[in-house]
């Protein structure tokens, strides 16, 4: 290792209206170390690295590139220097596809781009199709092309914001193992997660954030998951206690042969896919997103597919929904906790308040057409003190609050209606480790009570600890159940690429 | 150092719009100076014949207020579609349409003195404007048509087949063949409000519509779903929300208000339906809810200052001199400049000192 850190800061301080984002951080990233950058949401990491690549200018402190000083103006200068970043929110263009995105960060045709994209596909796993549009892609295969024209560049230091939550374990082993080579070659790459297995399996050193500042500067190999924790959050969290199986298991949702051929052509379609969703039981999807799972959860919701029933039958509690929209089955009892919380989950400019009666205006909000605004607010009060919500309170615009925090508030405002069955999708990701937690116990809970629920989840580890059976989806198929105890991730990791054999033979076998 | 950052506004500010209105105003001043330099007028005089000029009579004052109603009524109208994201451009069609629809109730009912004469044109009116704005929201809800385009050329439509009405079916047997309908009996005319002016009852409308916005969209479930499906689609299909009810309700209301400002005008200062009914009230609407930052309250505002705008203009040419058109720059300028500072909305501007930023961190 060369004596000169590949980067190295200084007291770089970053000021947000409401808050100290980054207070006098140091950081010193060495030429062929991989380095974590730990710490909750709203710790300062995303800010961190936009302040390293150029895309957030400090209000004071320094940055040195290979001993000398630099003014990161732009991401531009950034990337001339030699730093790539595959950020958590996605800068793709959605109109355009996969190469034509890549093709405006890294110089050549579309045609000799789509070459090489198809090859580091192969190489590091990343499944991507370069000529299909960005539209049409989940968060799972954006994220795919954010890390592969990053890697194309191919930079000195990489920045990667959370990069291994799309991937299937086989591919986060094809993932660490590119980045150990990458790094074995001189580059530098700083890695944020929340994983912390994933930090000690990887990483070499740990900046652990807090509330702005580094808490802490950790050898990630030595120190254990728990301590991390502690350093990262300032103190222990519970694992979610789960109990053993409670109610009958009576059938709540039932679908049957549901077929979805989307407009768009490269958008996953659903293949004749049946469910039972249980009382008292959680149920996982596994998969890697891309293969359906957007469409499944839609069209359970009763976003799409609500017209004629040759598209198969969706029946709660032996009830059919038929054409029911997505208001009319939440009525019902069934609720859903889309992936994207900003725009969708949430109206970004509208506060809290308006955002709790986004979907729990049947009860009893709305009286002669008009809105109960008292009643609507304390709604709002009472989800932020239920789910310990972290903000400014019912009048704080859904935007100005971290990703972590306003999963919260959406899942407590499902919750807030005691559903019949809740469908989540996605419900911890990009969330920290103590929201991710809370959230998880919420979601036991639930189901404690009784509830069916449906989690759709691309944290296989996530569904072995709280779900009691799993389902695959691979292409827009869905694997027969299995239970959690009777399988192990590897075999899951395997129906994920499509061999539903894998779970379906052990399943015989303990039968 | 310190320097000026722009940064985005942590809470939704009520006082934002309040302040890129009159910075809006502010700038147009500004650039009206300017204007008036050039044709050799002295800024002040000029500023002083649009601004202050017609509210030193009550003529003047009169005529703002005839001038604001139909404004307020469309205005009203068109931001309940605005703020679901819905863009009626073609008031000015509806408004047609609805004058159309009432004047064939005068026509009919000719010589009656009947006090229901009058309301049944003004539902006329409604119905004629929702029918027009109608179409466009048909084409959209069906056929996913741009209601922009849709709207905006069936104003041409309308304007076609206001000529065709007034040069044949509609026009005065009496009338020495000029293309205009019979003068309205009293019964069919908005009753005057104030001696010596042109001010007519038609204004309750206005503020009537207003009273009902407000309640509407500070409290309506409606409207609500409407904004949201206008700010966030995919949230509204989440929540399960119709777009196509919010396309067919943003386009009748705003149609149904347009066509009740066209009767204000036939069955007001017009007293027939002619080829010019409308200075382009229609369009002027557009501009009003915008500045009113599409708030009723604020809409009340905007028109009174569009409406003085458009008097101001007329006392500029005789007073100062100065062309008429200066009427319609002067509403550019103020959309123009509106929308220019309208990332003021969600933004702010703030000059910073490195000291400061700690001290105020903490005390956040």
């Amino acid at each position: 290792m060369a004596d000169t850190p590949l980067l190295r800061l200084r007291g770089v301080t970053k000021a947000y209206p409401a808050v100290l984002a980054n207070d006098a951080v140091d950081l010193d990233v060495m030429p062929g170390e991989i380095h974590a950058v730990l710490g909750e949401n709203g710790a300062g990491k995303s800010t961190l690295v936009k302040i390293i690549y150029g895309s957030v200018r400090p209000d004071a402190g320094t940055v040195e590139w290979r001993g000398q000083q630099v003014d990161m103006q732009s991401p531009l200068k950034a990337r001339d220097l030699g730093i790539g970043m595959v950020f958590q929110h996605f800068s793709l263009f959605e109109t355009l596809t996969a190469a034509e995105n890549i093709s405006l960060a890294v110089p050549g045709s579309i045609a000799e781009l789509s070459e090489r994209i198809r090859a580091a596909s192969a190489q590091f796993g990343l499944d991507v199709e370069p000529d299909s549009r960005v539209q049409a892609m989940t968060v799972g295969e954006r994220q795919r092309i954010e890390i592969l024209r990053c890697i194309l560049q191919e930079p000195k230091l990489i920045i990667m914001d959370e990069p291994t939550s799309v991937l299937p374990p086989q591919g986060i082993a094809k993932l660490f193992e590119t980045l150990r080579r990458l790094a074995s070659e001189g580059i530098g790459i700083i890695f944020i997660s929340h994983k912390l297995d994933e930090i000690k399996a990887l990483c070499d050193t740990a900046t652990v954030m807090r509330g702005g500042r580094v808490v802490g500067v950790v050898d990630a190999k030595v120190e254990d998951a728990r301590s991390l924790t502690r350093l990262m959050i300032g103190r222990d969290i519970a694992a979610p206690s789960h109990a053993a199986q409670r109610g009958d298991g009576h059938a709540v949702l039932e679908a049957a042969g549901l077929n979805y051929t989307p407009l768009d052509p490269f958008a996953p379609a659903l293949k004749d896919i049946s469910l039972t969703l249980r009382s008292g039981q959680i149920t996982g999807i596994a998969g890697v997103s891309g293969n359906g799972q957007d469409a499944l959860t839609r069209a359970l919701a009763g976003e799409i597919l609500q017209g004629p029933q040759d598209a198969g039958t969706i029946a709660l509690d032996g009830v059919a929904l038929g054409a029911d929209t997505p208001d009319q089955r939440r009525e019902k009892g069934l609720h859903f906790v889309p992936e994207e919380r900003l725009g969708r989950g949430a109206v970004p400019i509208h506060t809290l308040s308006e955002n709790a009666g986004l979907t729990t205006h049947h009860a009893g909000l709305v009286n002669w057409g008009m809105v109960k605004l008292g009643k609507r607010r304390a709604l709002a009060q009472e989800t932020i003190d239920a789910m310990d919500v972290r903000c400014g309170g019912p009048d704080a615009t859904a935007q100005s609050l971290s990703g972590g925090n306003l999963q919260k508030f959406i899942v407590g405002r499902e919750l807030a209606l005691r559903p019949k069955v809740l469908i989540a999708s996605q419900p911890t990701w990009g969330v920290d480790v103590g929201a991710a937690a809370a959230i998880r116990q919420k979601l036991i809970d639930l189901r404690d009570e009784g509830a069916a629920i449906l989690i759709v989840s691309e944290e296989i580890e996530e569904i072995f600890e709280i779900c009691d059976t799993i389902q695959v989806m691979f292409r827009g198929r869905l694997s027969p159940p299995v239970q959690v105890q009777t399988t192990s991730i590897d075999d899951v990791g395997l129906a994920m690429a499509g061999d539903f054999d894998a779970l379906a033979l052990k399943e015989c076998a303990h039968v | 150092m310190s320097r000026l950052v722009i940064e985005a506004r942590p809470e939704r500010s009520v006082w934002a719009p309040i302040q890129v209105s009159l910075l809006a105003v502010f700038l147009t001043c500004l650039g009206g100076s300017v204007l008036f330099m050039i044709y050799g007028v002295s800024p002040l005089k000029g500023l002083d014949a649009i601004f202050i000029d017609p509210l030193r009579t009550s003529y003047g004052i009169g005529e703002i207020l005839l001038k604001m109603a139909p404004l307020l009524l469309i205005a009203q109208g068109l931001a309940i579609g605005f703020r679901a994201q819905i863009w009626n451009i073609g008031a000015e069609g509806q408004l047609i349409v609805g004058a159309i629809a009432a004047t064939a109730l005068a026509i009919q009912f000719q010589g009656t003195t009947s006090p229901l004469l009058l309301p049944a044109m003004v539902l006329a009116g409604m119905i004629g404007g929702m029918c027009w704005a109608g179409i466009a929201a048909l084409l959209r809800a069906q056929f996913n048509a741009n209601e922009i385009l849709v709207t905006f050329m069936l104003t041409s439509v309308a304007l076609q087949l206001l000529y065709y009405l007034i040069g044949g079916p509609m026009r005065d047997p009496g009338g020495f063949n000029f293309p205009q309908s019979i003068r309205f009996d009293p019964a069919a005319k908005f009753p005057i409000l104030i001696e010596g002016t042109r001010v007519n009852a038609s204004i309750f409308i206005g503020l009537a519509a207003s009273a009902i916005a407000v309640v509407f969209v500070q409290r309506s479930f409606v409207s609500y779903k409407m904004s949201v499906g206008g700010i966030a689609p995919a949230a509204a299909t989440y929540a399960g929300f119709s777009s196509k009810k919010a396309i067919w309700l943003a386009l009748l209301i705003s149609g149904g208000a347009a066509g009740m400002a066209g009767v204000g005008e036939v069955s007001g200062p017009l007293g027939m339906l002619q080829r010019n009914i409308s200075p382009g009230y229609g369009y002027a609407g557009i501009i009003v809810a915008v500045l009113g930052g599409l708030h009723p309250i604020g809409i009340i505002f905007a028109s009174a200052l569009m409406a003085l705008v458009y008097v101001g203009g007329d006392f500029a040419l005789l007073s100062v001199g100065v062309p008429n058109a200066v009427t319609g720059i002067f509403q550019g300028m103020l959309l123009t400049f509106y929308l220019a500072c309208s990332f003021l909305l969600t933004s702010r501007i703030r000059w910073i000192k490195p000291d400061d930023l700690k001290q105020e961190a903490m005390a956040d």
